[in-house]
């Protein structure tokens, strides 16, 4: 017998749990994976601070401003338009740094070379500002001011190179790393709890309900998803929560199965009758008794189901019935890197970024599944 | 005569994330050519590892020490092809579940064709007749019209008895038995053991039995050996060991027989519970319209009534309708006919009039493995019932629970352990606090002892008649050992195939049986001449 009562720092975690972790960190290269990944997903989830044409903070006469998260116009800053301030221009930043000085519209450079060196502007002394920028100064959706056709190929500014409209293809990377991975994760976790519950009722009640469901079901399975989601969009127009509302829609029938097997397996154990037996609720004991043995099944059939949500956004943006064409999409870039052979930098980029992702929680997942097999022995 | 096998020194230790088990200790044993050797013990005591070691069939986390001799030629640490020759050729076994041993999807032609086929280089017709003749010899009837059978349309004894003869289709030197009659029927057992007497005798065959029913023991070996915890405590001639043994521990398995008669019961005792002709009937349905085509009768006419401290013996083979009839009592399940519950008809009640109900009525049952929720701590397991219903609200469920378990003779310091931490004995004990605290009226056991040890059993039956006696509690005890149901009942239900073919008193039925059926029960159960002498 494996001594499950083996005590460790993590008293949280029931000792099965425990047991299950210790395997899981056992298999190296899950692990690694797991913390590969969640740097990789804790930064794209702050990749406003990581890649924005606009500056982190600045300094402009004496005062501080944060312009990720605030609206200032160029008047602000002593510029005449009430419109947004275009902070990656040099006028601008001409602006920010000299404390308004109105020249900064005729000739930046040379303000901007003056302060520099002698901290003056224009022979006037100047309270001197100056601006952080994230790490890659483009948005997804910037449109870098470089000449050359596009895509351009990359250099020292775009490390990438662009794409097609001459946006930065690395910001685009990471905002669309990001909106995968939260599609993944919000399709997931809504399509789990409906096709668990679903098929926990149906496992546990059996019978007519399990019958009638089950041919509903198959009904619903044929329904070509792909056709409904392009009439949706042509009728509600695409938008991010109207894709993610479709594939769950199109998504959940697949744990039904699984769940509804475990249920019907499960409900006949004799610690299910003794707590029938105790008087205990129906809702008591699918949810105390039974789903806990349905989790194992559901764990094993996850990585399928969150690799499988990646494909469809992919697939979709890729036939140009995904998100909107301005939303930082990696289908989109595989698009481009297809109609754009002549600048392999994208095909590269959306392909080792698509392999480097699904690779990650492949093996994340492989890892969590080896844990909760009992079978398993780990050295 | 000379030594078939040869154990000499074997260790065998389990290692699983650095802890390690050994599960086997320097056992040393010798099986002489046309011998019966049993090997004796409690479940855990190593019994069943011992045997597989021997030819290697454990997993890669068992590591294996000492020597292992076939013939006189060392077979532990040979290769695996050399190993696949002596197993199922010279070596055969035949485990303890019919059902799990035969592939649900292969007919009985193809499972005993490839044994053959890959051990005696026969085809075609030659396979056939020699299967044709092995079914016959393991006493099967109509053996051409079984081989397109599947196993699923065997019952359990002619399950076995295949296996027996897939095990001998090779011809054997020897023969090992993993407890091959436990899951199978008294009755059956005997008509088991008895052909496989027979066989041994007539191959030649040496055979090691492994069990821990001692009766089989006495009637069948002729050398015995007695493992505990791993190690081999004692051993002897049959005869010599069960009259004069010398370790405790030998003396303690000798003498655990659940014995005694219950307590009488208290005068003007009332009825608890009462059913009049209950009827359970599954129908089956076919069509398109799934229109009732028939009845599957797993309860015929059922009466019984069980006063306040009395216990009535459910007693039959497996298949007979005694769970299916506690089940439909307990209304669990559905069934006709009125069942009363301390002067309240209950049949017709709604699940939720049902709820406050089921305090009264309690169920304990087969499996301690499989009747605790392995991811619930005991004190979890053991208060679920007090958060539906208010036992004592004056007081907290944490003392309820230390109450219970000192009763039931557990440790309260154990409440926060899981179920996999206890022994089978003490798991029983946890499901009877589950069901005593809520201090019923009625108790269901339902084969409590039949999956845990002698010594443990005998235990668990004292444990019972305590409580009994205590709370007044009526029981319904149901079990195929009639050893036990001897110990414990007032009265007795005899049931064949969902007919109750005769009840009355536990005396008057134990010593004079009316109907042919009981008789044989009986003689299966308490004769211990009748078998393996001859």
């Amino acid at each position: 017998m494996a001594d499950f009562g083996q005590k460790t720092g993590r008293p949280w975690l029931s000792p099965l749990n425990q047991r299950r972790w210790r395997n899981f960190r056992r298999n190296r290269r899950g692990f690694w994976s797991l913390w590969i990944f969640c740097a990789l997903f804790g930064m794209s989830l702050f990749a406003e601070f990581l890649a924005n044409d606009k500056p982190i903070l600045l300094r402009h006469k004496g005062e501080y401003y944060m312009p990720i998260f605030s609206f200032y116009p160029e008047t602000a800053f002593g510029g005449d338009l009430p419109i947004e301030a275009q902070y990656q221009y040099e006028d601008i930043a001409c602006l920010i740094i000299s404390g308004g000085v109105i020249d900064c519209y005729d000739d930046p450079e040379g303000i901007l070379a003056e302060i520099q060196e002698s901290g003056t502007a224009l022979g006037e002394p100047v309270d001197k500002g100056w601006m952080i920028w994230p790490v890659i100064p483009y948005r997804f959706d910037t449109i870098v001011d470089i000449q050359g056709a596009a895509p351009s190929a990359p250099d020292a500014h775009n490390w990438l190179g662009t794409d097609d409209t001459k946006r930065d293809v690395v910001a685009r990377v990471i905002y669309g790393f990001r909106l995968s991975i939260l599609f993944t994760l919000i399709v997931t976790a809504a399509g789990s709890v409906i096709g668990i519950i679903a098929g926990a009722v149906q496992g546990y009640f059996g019978g007519w309900l399990d019958l009638v469901f089950q041919r509903l079901l198959e009904i619903w399975s044929s329904t070509p998803s792909l056709y409904v989601i392009i009439i949706m969009f042509a009728i509600f127009g695409r938008s991010f929560w109207m894709l993610v509302f479709l594939t769950v829609l199109f998504g959940w029938p697949a744990l039904v199965g699984v769940v509804r097997a475990e249920f019907l397996r499960a409900r006949n154990f004799e610690y299910v009758r003794a707590a029938q037996a105790l008087g205990v609720s129906n809702r008591t004991i699918m949810f105390r008794h039974l789903l806990p043995n349905a989790m194992v099944a559901t764990v094993t059939f996850l990585p399928f189901i969150i690799t499988g949500a990646i494909s469809t956004l992919a697939g979709l943006d890729f036939l140009g019935y995904g998100l909107p064409s301005s939303a930082p999409s990696l289908g989109e870039l595989t698009l481009q890197a297809k109609q754009n052979l002549q600048a392999p930098w994208l095909g590269f980029t959306a392909f080792f970024t698509f392999a480097i992702m699904l690779s990650l929680l492949i093996f994340i997942f492989e890892g969590v599944r080896d844990a909760f097999d009992p079978r398993k022995t780990f050295t | 005569m000379s030594a078939v096998m040869q154990v000499r020194n074997l260790n065998v230790t389990f290692r699983q994330e650095g802890a390690e088990t050994r599960a086997v200790r320097n056992v040393s044993l010798d099986i002489q050519r046309g011998e019966t050797v049993a090997l004796v013990g409690e479940s855990g005591s190593g019994k069943s590892v011992t045997a597989l070691s021997t030819v290697s069939l454990l997993p890669e986390s068992a590591e294996i020490t000492g020597s292992v001799a076939y013939e006189g030629a060392q077979i532990s640490g040979a290769d695996e092809a050399e190993l696949r020759r002596v197993r199922g050729n010279d070596i055969s076994f035949i485990f303890q579940e019919p059902m799990t041993s035969l592939n649900p999807l292969h007919t009985l032609e193809k499972q005993l064709t490839e044994s053959i086929r890959l051990h005696q280089g026969l085809t075609g017709g030659a396979v056939r007749t020699r299967i044709l003749e092995l079914l016959h010899r393991v006493g099967i009837p109509d053996p051409e019209g079984r081989l397109k059978s599947y196993p699923h349309e065997l019952s359990g004894g002619q399950r076995q008895r295949v296996m027996i003869a897939m095990a001998l289709a090779n011809g054997p030197n020897l023969l090992i038995a993993d407890e091959p009659t436990t899951a199978l029927d008294v009755t059956i057992q005997a008509q088991i053991l008895e052909l496989l007497a027979k066989l041994k005798d007539d191959e030649g065959m040496s055979m090691l039995f492994i069990t821990h029913d001692l009766g089989i023991v006495r009637r069948f070996a002729d050398r015995v050996y007695v493992m505990k915890d791993g190690e081999i405590v004692e051993q002897g001639e049959t005869g010599a060991l069960f009259d004069n043994p010398r370790h405790r521990y030998t003396k303690q398995l000798l003498s655990a027989t659940s014995a005694g008669v219950p307590d009488p019961v208290p005068v003007g005792a009332k009825t608890v519970v009462e059913t009049d002709s209950l009827r359970i009937w599954f129908p089956i349905k076919r069509g398109l319209l799934r229109h009732t085509v028939g009845h599957i009768k797993a309860v015929n006419s059922a009466t019984l009534s069980v006063r306040a401290g009395e216990t009535l013996g459910i007693v039959g083979e497996s298949g007979s309708g005694k769970t299916t009839l506690a089940l439909a009592i307990l209304r669990l399940i559905s069934s006709e006919g009125p069942v009363i519950l301390m002067n309240r008809e209950i049949q017709k009640l709604s699940s939720k009039k049902m709820r406050p109900l089921r305090s009264e009525m309690q169920i304990v049952f087969q499996d301690p493995y499989g009747s605790l929720s392995p991811r619930m701590t005991v004190e979890e397991i053991i208060a679920e019932g007090l958060a539906i219903h208010p036992v004592d609200s004056e007081r907290d469920h944490r003392s309820m629970v230390t109450e219970i378990m000192t009763e039931v003779g557990l440790d309260p310091a154990t409440m926060h352990r899981y179920p996999h931490e206890f022994s089978g004995g003490q798991r029983q004990r946890i499901a009877i606090a589950r069901a005593m605290i809520l201090r019923p009226k009625l108790l269901v056991l339902d084969e409590p002892t039949s999956a845990l040890d002698m010594t443990v059993q005998v235990q668990i039956v004292e444990l019972l008649r305590k409580l009994q006696k205590r709370h007044k509690l009526a029981y319904l005890f149901i079990s195929h050992d009639l050893k036990v149901v001897r110990a414990l009942s007032h009265k007795v239900m005899v049931m064949k195939r969902g007919d109750v073919v005769e009840q009355g008193d536990a005396a008057q039925v134990f010593d004079n049986p009316q109907t042919n059926y009981t008789r044989q029960l009986m003689a299966a159960a308490f004769d211990v001449k009748a078998i393996g002498q001859s």
